[in-house]
């Protein structure tokens, strides 16, 4: 008996910078190997909804008007702290079913992916800008400038990569993003946010969810100040509802069939919105 | 714009009641552009597989003429098996049209912009006859950049393998495209030329109540040897449209008209997914700031509400004036809208040519009613209007509050609502509050704060120190719910292709 007895965590959701319970005050067992609880999952309600996607829209306007070099240097500092954490995320990845050597992997990929997204927020602008020569008097030019606000459902698994995969160019691309963890992976999400909130991201950029899909769904599509959704790895019935839904407010949508996780820019310019600005040019 | 004609019996005041000139008051003559160049047949057929063909239940319908309520006129009006035909035509040219050699491709849609150039009076003439539009506008505006879109997207057919980093490009198929009544012309160009470049073949259905340049356009096509159903265009009502873009063999949806059509398109598309491109309403903010040039500033609100009778989605529709310069700004506005003329469509003195249709015409007159209903200030142009046909006097509203509906809701005809501010972050709140997001503007000297402002508004196109400026390079498109993708330039290629790693 002379074996410590440890201190389990006690995971819980992220709206704002924080990590409140569920206002529902509702859990999910989620069991391991022989039937053992590894943890009680907080399931969010759509109330809980609500409040993340208040934070993020409060967030937005600081997030979206940071400089980009401030973005990058905050998402290199999540993969410095994930770095850093490496052995804890791949045991909880171990402990929801990932076998070690590859959830060892895994980390490591989810690292080296956030340092590829930390490097685009400066650089997709200038692919995906342009200087356009107009017949008339007038110095013409189309910027990207973030969408807004979107819902992420994060993909079955990989449970981190696939969770980063789906997280980094919303953010990289200056949107505040309210994020549904993957239902076999909720643990390594909300992990995830201790790494976040220890990066110096702003409370409210990134809001994680553990919760029933089926349940949130049709909040998250219907939501009024949701500005956009990305979804990975869901059923084509999802896409449908997400589609017929997002036509409520014109939600951008990001449909990914297939989990893909390769860092992409275009992936950024999927909640991007082109700004044209005109003004004359003349010397008087 | 009135002649700048120095005069020293400049303070003549404007008179209310007739065509003066604004500096030496004298009576404008007439300028009337002859119809006689341009022909309007009596009837027109559908333009299905590269022939002219009537709809197969023989139904037709009346184009009107809003100025003076004349039938031009008659179009036939597609059906579904209209439709069907149509998009079959389209399919069964998809495949040759798409493997052409780009540079050929190109060379089709360049040949398309001198036709257009060549027949650029006629085409003038029938947009005003047809949609009410000033035939200045029409002239100068309208078909020219109808044509410079032609020629724009002719140059991308064979270089778009340079447009989209780390990509590879493949037209999507079939493009199904609608179109308003207030660009006739020039919409049919935004959709057709990027389309075509890409390599996508298309069904176009013009508006209800302004057909007759997309017809003729049909002629140029023929004329310009494209192979059978590339283009093929359909007249007929939102019916029509709605068959279209529930067609089982359409690979692409683009849009352009009002929010509430655009969101039942979205979900129609909902069950296959099919992708699309959406340009719906506006209300745009105009913000004047205290330091901006006034006389240069009024020239551009009457432009930003004022051209082409206000049906403009990107219409500067809300005017924001900043607390010291309100009283001025106001008076001069009042002073110069009584110097507008309102009335022949034709003539080239006109300013506001007739409202497109009488529905419209009642939309609004019901929206301006619930403005003084709601407690706004209307000021009117004393300008006489035409006793026949659809006009409706330039009109400013004043003491305006956020929640009325004329401050909420587009109202697409030459009415502007007027409130002031008093900070540059009061402007941007108010400028933003609305689910819409198309276009904004600023006046101001500061360089500074033109950015700043044009940074902060949450729109597609923004003009600091201009307004209501459209060029085929310039990419045009909204934020939130005005739409959905962008038209012009680079960006208006991505649409129409499939992007492949």
């Amino acid at each position: 008996m002379n074996e410590r007895l440890p201190v389990l965590k006690t995971y819980k959701l992220f709206i704002g910078g924080k990590f409140p319970r569920t206002e529902s005050g509702r859990a999910r067992a989620l069991k391991g190997k022989a039937g053992r609880l590894i943890a009680n999952v907080s399931l969010a309600s759509r109330k809980d909804f609500r409040n993340a996607v208040v934070a993020a829209r409060a967030a937005f306007p600081g997030w979206s008007g940071a400089t980009a070099y401030l973005r990058g240097q905050i998402l290199y500092r999540a993969a410095e702290m994930l770095e850093g954490r490496a052995a804890q995320f791949a045991d909880e990845l171990n402990a929801q079913g990932t076998p070690p050597a590859r959830a060892r992997r895994e980390v490591a990929d989810a690292i080296d992916l956030l340092v590829h997204y930390a490097g685009w927020t400066d650089k997709f602008p200038a692919l995906f800008s342009t200087v356009n020569p107009v017949a008339s008097a007038h110095f013409n030019f189309s910027v990207p400038e973030p969408t807004g606000i979107v819902a992420v459902i994060a993909p079955p698994a990989p449970g981190l990569l696939g969770f980063i995969a789906a997280i980094a160019p919303v953010i990289a691309g200056g949107n505040t993003a309210v994020a549904l963890a993957s239902p076999d992976f909720p643990l390594s999400a909300i992990s995830l946010a201790e790494v976040l909130h220890d990066s110096d991201l702003p409370g409210g950029v990134v809001n994680i969810l553990t919760g029933d899909l089926a349940e949130l769904l049709p909040h998250l599509s219907t939501h009024m100040d949701v500005n956009g959704i990305a979804a990975h790895g869901q059923s084509d019935e999802t896409h449908r509802l997400l589609r017929e839904n997002a036509a409520l407010n014109i939600k951008r949508l990001a449909l990914h069939p297939a989990t893909n996780l390769s860092g992409d820019p275009y992936k950024i310019l999927a909640f991007q919105e082109t700004k044209t600005t005109w003004h004359p040019t003349h010397l008087r | 714009m009135a002649a700048k004609k120095k005069n020293k019996k400049a303070t003549v005041a404007p008179s209310p009641a007739d065509n003066r000139d604004f500096r030496t008051g004298e009576l404008y003559a007439p300028a009337p552009e002859a119809r006689d160049h341009a022909t309007i047949e009596a009837r027109y057929d559908l333009f299905i597989g590269g022939k002219f063909v009537p709809a197969e239940n023989g139904k037709v319908f009346a184009t009107v003429n809003p100025a003076t309520e004349e039938t031009l006129s008659e179009v036939a009006a597609a059906g579904a098996a209209d439709v069907d035909r149509a998009v079959a035509a389209a399919r069964k040219a998809f495949p040759a049209w798409s493997r052409l050699k780009a540079a050929e491709r190109g060379k089709y849609l360049f040949r398309l912009a001198r036709l257009l150039q060549e027949r650029a009076r006629e085409f003038a003439v029938i947009e005003s006859l047809d949609g009410g539009k000033p035939i200045r506008e029409s002239r100068d505006i309208d078909i020219p950049l109808a044509a410079a879109h032609f020629f724009y997207y002719a140059g991308w057919a064979d270089k778009l393998a340079y447009a989209f980093p780390g990509r590879n490009v493949a037209p999507l198929g079939v493009a199904a495209q609608i179109i308003p009544w207030n660009f006739p012309l020039l919409m049919a160009a935004w959709k057709i030329a990027p389309a075509l470049a890409c390599g996508n073949t298309v069904v176009l259905k013009p508006a209800e109540t302004t057909p007759l340049t997309a017809l003729k356009l049909a002629e140029l096509i023929a004329d310009a040897d494209l192979p059978p159903g590339v283009v093929n265009i359909l007249t007929g009502n939102g019916s029509t449209g709605d068959a279209l873009v529930r067609h089982p063999d359409i690979d692409k949806v683009a849009f352009t008209g009002s929010t509430a059509v655009g969101k039942r398109i979205q979900k129609a598309l909902a069950a296959r997914g099919t992708p699309h491109t959406l340009e719906l309403g506006g209300k745009a903010a105009h913000i004047i700031f205290d330091d901006a040039p006034i006389d240069q500033a009024v020239e551009g609100i009457v432009n930003g509400i004022f051209f082409n009778q206000g049906h403009v989605c990107c219409a500067g529709s809300r005017l924001l004036v900043q607390e010291g310069v309100a009283g001025t700004i106001i008076r001069k506005l009042k002073r110069r809208m009584e110097t507008l003329i309102v009335g022949d469509p034709l003539d080239k003195n006109t300013d506001i040519g007739a409202i497109n249709s009488r529905a419209q015409l009642e939309r609004i007159r019901e929206l301006v009613d619930s403005g003084v209903r709601e407690g706004a200030s209307l000021h009117q142009s004393a300008q006489p209007l035409p006793a026949k046909g659809y006009w409706f006097a330039p009109t400013i509203f004043t003491d305006t509050a956020q929640s009325q509906r004329i401050v909420q809701e587009e109202i697409f005809g030459p009415v502007l609502t007027i409130s002031t501010f008093r900070t540059p972050d009061e402007a941007v709140d108010k400028a933003n509050n609305t689910p819409y997001g198309l276009s904004g503007g600023v006046w101001t000297d500061k360089g500074a704060r033109i950015f700043g402002a044009t940074r902060a508004l949450r729109a597609g196109v923004v003009w600091a120190n201009t307004f209501n400026r459209f060029d085929p390079a310039s990419p045009f498109g909204g934020y939130k719910e005005s739409g959905l993708g962008r038209e012009g330039g680079l960006q208006g290629l991505a649409p129409y292709l499939h992007l492949l790693p």
